[in-house]
């Protein structure tokens, strides 16, 4: 690098920009913040789909699925499970709860969680809940 | 090695090193487990597998920067270390703490893991990268207090340089950004959004100072460039990894729930990100090309240069390939997205940690510069398996990632379901086992590169 341009020079560039971009992520997270109430759909988040997360996160549901694209890429996406299957909690009760203990043979498959039948409302209204927030229309279509 | 108190990093590069064997038997587990499907079910499901291999990676990067620090930081501060004992005890706290999490998840369900450890008090476990029992989360938080504070000081009492400061930067940033983990709402688009306080602003952000001040510490011992001129390079570097890496947060926030304007602010700032791994490898190749002495640690000089590189193609062409929201629409959470993690991964942080310790391990083990040139060779031999297998798996995995959007995305009304497409993208998932085979020996001779030649004479400084 040219020798016009000294140490001192790059070590401002590195305080004054990381600073000011480190104040504009404060104001824009501050700004999301404030304008989630309009997309994440809270009006509908329950006790019973708080309930519902904790199971999700007790069970380490993520580490086979992707929720809303994130998480793994083993098992197919469930932000929008809900709609995939019918808009039917009662689907993916029914799935979740007879999953066989030992799988299938040679096949990909979900373990038994043995979940109570409260649990399994709970998860399945936490999976509803997630399918009605607005999130820009992803995934492209049904499939996820 | 001028300063008997950096002899504690070298419990901390061999548990480094121990783990990240351990890390990758778990990844070939899982890579088998994509092709057939049952392979060791219900006895480690894949989700478990998968936490083993994330957290266990995690763990020994942590460990590797930790030894770099206690190695480095004294050498550059020209002065002893203010506790090795406590460098010792944290040592012991932290393996444990990492073994004790890895058999929780093996040995009982996660479920029951989250109920004995009472994650219902302060729910944190469940979520990517960040698995971690509650307790266990809060022990690496003290870890990190005492060892911020162990190298804080030692900072404070000796010479002032700017790789230490650097360093200490992105380790203060470091714990700080991990502090999000306990961070947990019901309100799952909250959730997310401040999930990536830890994970993006961790290796797209803080992670970038650690690294960038590492790679100069190798280039300075290992080239003799005026100090002046390397210090340059690293402030620019640092500066725009920030500059962009921060507003770039906004890439993951384009379909979880939060507003629209993320897509501009994401896409426009993360697509500037590739520059400062860009300047990186310039500023590598530059040094090198520069060098006023031979050093006879060619390997170091490999493990950098290739670092450099890999970081690049890994993090800043992978990762600007779906970046743009219009892309990432279609990309989001697809094979593209583990190819871009396990290159970038692997080119940034695994092979600064073991540039570092490919530089300090001859010193630890009583040599004067470098190993022998038959252990060099067999552990440049490594480099290579690992970094092609490496770029393989990330090839392999793009190409099913490509075949898997498009079949299930990109195909209007005819898309199909994700476990059809599974079934038709698997010759892929097994050309990435076998390069994943491949790794799994790359990382065997590197390690049989500790035992060969210690016998034999250190290699010669060259003409
Ligand atoms: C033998 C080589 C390896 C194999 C076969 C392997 C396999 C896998 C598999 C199957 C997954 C899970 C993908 C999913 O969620 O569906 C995964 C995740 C991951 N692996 Fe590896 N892995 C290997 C080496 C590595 C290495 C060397 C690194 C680090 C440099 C690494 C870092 C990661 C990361 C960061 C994830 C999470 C990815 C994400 O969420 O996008 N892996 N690996
Ligand atoms: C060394 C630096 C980097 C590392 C270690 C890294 C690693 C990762 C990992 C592991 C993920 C998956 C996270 C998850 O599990 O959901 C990810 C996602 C992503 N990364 Fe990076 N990354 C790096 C740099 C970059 C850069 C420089 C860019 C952009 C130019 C980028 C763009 C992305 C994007 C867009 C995603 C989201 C993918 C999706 O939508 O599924 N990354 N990165
Ligand atoms: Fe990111």
């Amino acid at each position: 690098m040219s020798q016009a341009f000294t140490k001192s020079m790059a070590r401002n560039i590195f305080y004054g920009g990381s600073m000011f971009f480190f104040l504009l992520l404060l104001v824009l997270t501050f700004d999301t913040v404030e304008s989630l109430p309009k997309t994440d759909n809270r009006e509908n988040l329950t006790e019973q789909v708080a309930k519902g997360k904790h199971v999700w996160e007790n069970n380490n549901c993520i580490g086979c699925h992707t929720l809303m694209g994130e998480g793994a890429y083993f098992a197919p996406e469930l932000g929008n499970v809900y709609k995939r299957m019918g808009n039917s909690k009662e689907a993916i009760i029914a799935f979740i709860k007879y999953r066989p203990k030992n799988g299938i043979p040679g096949r990909r498959s979900m373990p038994q969680f043995n979940l109570t039948d409260d649990e399994l409302d709970a998860v399945a209204e936490f999976l509803k809940y997630v399918s009605e927030i607005n999130n820009q229309n992803w995934p492209p279509n049904i499939q996820g | 090695m001028k300063y008997t108190s950096q002899m504690v990093a070298k419990p901390y590069f061999i548990a480094a090193i121990a783990l990240f064997v351990g890390q990758i038997l778990f990844g070939v587990i899982m890579g088998m487990q994509y092709v057939v499907g049952d392979f060791l079910f219900p006895e480690i499901p894949f989700n478990v597998a998968r936490m083993v291999h994330t957290n266990l990676l995690i763990v020994w990067l942590l460990f590797g920067f930790m030894g770099a620090a206690y190695y480095m930081v004294p050498d550059e501060a020209e002065t002893e270390l203010h506790s090795p004992l406590l460098a010792k005890v944290m040592f012991w706290i932290f393996l444990a703490a990492g073994v004790v999490t890895i058999l929780g998840y093996l040995l009982v369900p996660y479920a029951t893991l989250a109920e004995i450890t009472m994650n219902d008090l302060l729910p944190t476990m469940g979520r990517e990268f960040l698995e971690q029992p509650t307790i266990i989360k809060i022990g690496i938080v003290v870890v990190a207090l005492a060892f911020l504070f162990n190298i804080g000081m030692t900072i404070l009492k000796g010479r002032k340089t700017v790789i230490n400061l650097v360093l200490m930067i992105g380790l203060v940033g470091l714990a700080v950004f991990f502090l999000f983990a306990f961070y947990n709402p019901d309100n799952i688009v909250l959730d997310k959004m401040f999930w990536w306080f830890v994970v993006h602003l961790w290796v797209e952000g803080v992670w970038e100072l650690i690294l960038g001040s590492l790679l100069a510490y190798v280039l300075i011992k290992t080239t003799g460039v005026d100090r002046e001129v390397i210090e340059k390079w690293l402030y620019v570097i640092i500066a725009m990894a920030l500059i962009t890496g921060l507003i770039g947060t906004g890439h993951h926030f384009f379909w979880i729930g939060t507003p629209g304007y993320w897509q501009w602010w994401g896409s426009i700032f993360s697509a500037l990100e590739p520059i400062p791994f860009f300047m990186m490898t310039i500023f590598a190749f530059n040094m090198v090309n520069k060098r006023r002495r031979q050093h006879p640690n060619k390997a170091a000089v490999l493990w950098a240069l290739g670092c450099s590189v890999m970081a690049f193609l890994g993090a800043g062409v992978w990762g600007f390939m779906h970046t743009l929201s219009f892309v990432n629409y279609y990309t989001h959470g697809s094979q593209i997205t583990a190819a871009h993690g396990h290159m970038a991964f692997y080119g940034a942080y695994v092979m600064i940690v073991l540039a570092i310790i490919s530089y300090a391990m001859p010193m630890l083990n009583g040599r004067k510069a470098a190993n022998s040139m038959k252990a060099q060779i067999v552990e440049m031999w490594s480099f290579w398996l690992m970094t092609i297998s490496m770029v393989f798996i990330t090839l392999f995995l793009t190409a099913a990632g490509i075949l898997q959007v498009y079949l299930q995305r990109m195909n209007g009304d005819a898309s199909l379901p994700f476990m059809v497409v599974q079934d038709k993208i698997e010759i892929f998932y097994w050309m990435r086992e076998g390069a994943g085979i491949i790794f799994l020996i790359g990382l065997i001779v590197y390690i049989a590169s500790f035992f060969v030649g210690r016998d034999q004479p250190e290699a010669e400084m060259p003409k």
